[in-house]
């Protein structure tokens, strides 16, 4: 590789790690108490689930009419905006709102016991993991938060695969694994961090990448509906949209959508007029029906007024990798084996930031030609920094 | 054993163990995906090579 090829590769490595950097530390240390958010929530006290026995809300207890009008009893006034089914446990969650479209801020989320029909309450918030998930999403500033997250993550894969370039010509003549500790510290961070930054590119590539998908989630979202919902749902676009009122049996919906999609349990519903429907559509949401599938949804929509199937089809290829991109950024799809090693490894990118901001504060001179030379000449000569 | 190699080496040389490590860790990834009991048990082994690989390797910079 000559100098030139280098000089450029290190400006490439040196820019798209620097702008990241300090959102980057705030990811990974937000995102390591989160990693545990099923632990943590059961040792403050927030499992609810726990507290429950029975059938699975996705899978049967009392009719969906019933649960729906209990939980509106609790909340006069409001339409219902979402209907969200547990797999494990008889925990159903209804969410409401003045509007259809209610913004999420003015959505309520109430939990109930699909085998008593008992109303729980207000779903809890756990005040702690809110507050850090809310920093980890969007910083408290919503959809432009949320982007502005997106374009460091995808700024992260580019610092990423910069480094992987400049790792070839340093590591010449090194073996695997140097971790050098006798020069001067310069060398000491080099070395660690050449060598945690190679050994868990994969892993920061996948948590990275599922990162900044996640962060377009919303715009995914309203493109799929005001794509493929229109498209499913054209026959409806000329009409107004359903009244709150004329909502008909979510029962009988999903009856219809079960006879098309058979052997599949449902995850949620989206309520007409909200972002995960059309004006006129129950949108009721199936998990696949194998372990590979279980992380893709399939919508069925059905017209909400006469509990007929309209159309069910697969979501579109990116917004399928959205949903996968979720377990895979979370990493709470193998037990708590999995939740450590990605704590771990969380650790080690931490260790990987620290070292490439010391390494840039702490540089000498200035002069470009010498962070090149460290390059290119790698251990071939003793470095002198 | 010195940290430097006696030859300069080839870029295929160099990524090796990168390289190998990178496909534990995404094939690990992947499986723990697409079911549970044996296919998380592998998941947990191929994911942790990363960090088995750099305790070893900071364990072997202590002790000497």
């Amino acid at each position: 590789m000559s100098r030139t090829t280098i000089r450029i590769w290190y400006l490439i490595h040196k820019w798209s790690s620097l702008i990241p950097t300090a959102f980057l530390l705030m990811l990974c240390v937000s995102g390591l108490p989160l990693i545990f958010h099923d632990e943590i929530d059961a040792a403050m006290g927030f499992d609810t689930e726990k507290s429950l026995s029975g059938v699975a809300s996705s899978e049967g207890g009392l009719p969906l009419d019933t649960m729906l009008d209990r939980a509106l009893a609790e909340r006069p006034g409001e339409v219902p905006l979402f209907m969200a089914f547990s797999q494990d446990s008889p925990l159903l969650t209804v969410t409401t709102g003045p509007a259809p479209d209610a913004a999420s801020g003015d959505m309520h989320l109430q939990f109930l016991d699909r085998v008593t029909g008992e109303a729980l309450g207000p779903a809890p918030v756990n005040p702690l993991l809110d507050f850090l998930l809310q920093l980890h999403t969007d910083m408290f500033l919503g959809l432009p938060g949320m982007l502005f997250l997106g374009v460091m993550g995808i700024s992260f894969i580019v610092a990423l695969i910069s480094g992987t370039v400049l790792y070839a010509p340093f590591m010449r003549r090194l073996r695997f694994g140097t971790l050098r500790t006798r020069r001067s510290l310069r060398v000491k961070r080099l070395d660690r961090h050449n060598f945690l930054g190679i050994v868990t590119l994969v892993w920061a590539l996948v948590v990275g990448a599922t990162g900044a998908i996640n962060a377009f989630a919303d715009p995914l979202t309203d493109a799929w509906r005001n794509g493929e919902i229109a498209e499913m749902t054209a026959a409806y676009a000329s009409s107004q949209p359903l009244a709150p009122a004329d909502y008909g049996s979510i029962d009988k919906a999903m009856a219809a959508a079960q006879d098309a999609l058979p052997g599949r349990n449902p995850q949620f519903i989206g309520f007409p007029g909200g972002s995960w429907s059309s004006g006129h559509h129950y949108a009721i949401f199936f998990q696949g029906d194998r372990p590979v599938t279980e992380h893709l949804l399939t919508p069925a929509l059905v017209d909400a007024a006469t509990g007929e199937l309209t159309d069910a089809r697969t979501m579109p290829a990116i917004n399928q990798a959205l949903m996968m991109s979720k377990p895979l950024h979370f990493g709470d799809y193998g037990g708590l084996p999995l939740k450590i090693l990605w704590a771990l490894l969380t650790l080690a990118t931490i260790s990987v930031l620290w070292t490439g901001i010391f390494l840039w504060l702490r540089r000498r001179g200035g002069e470009i030609d010498r962070r090149v030379d460290e390059i290119a000449l790698g251990a071939r000569k003793e470095m002198r920094a | 054993m010195s940290h430097r190699t006696r030859h300069r080496q080839s870029t295929a040389a160099v990524f090796r163990w990168p390289i190998a490590i990178g496909v534990a860790s995404f094939a690990g990834l992947v499986l723990g995906l697409t079911g549970d009991g044996a296919r998380d048990l592998l998941a947990w082994i191929l994911v942790g090579i990363a960090p088995t690989v750099i305790f070893a390797a900071l364990a072997r910079r202590t002790s000497r």
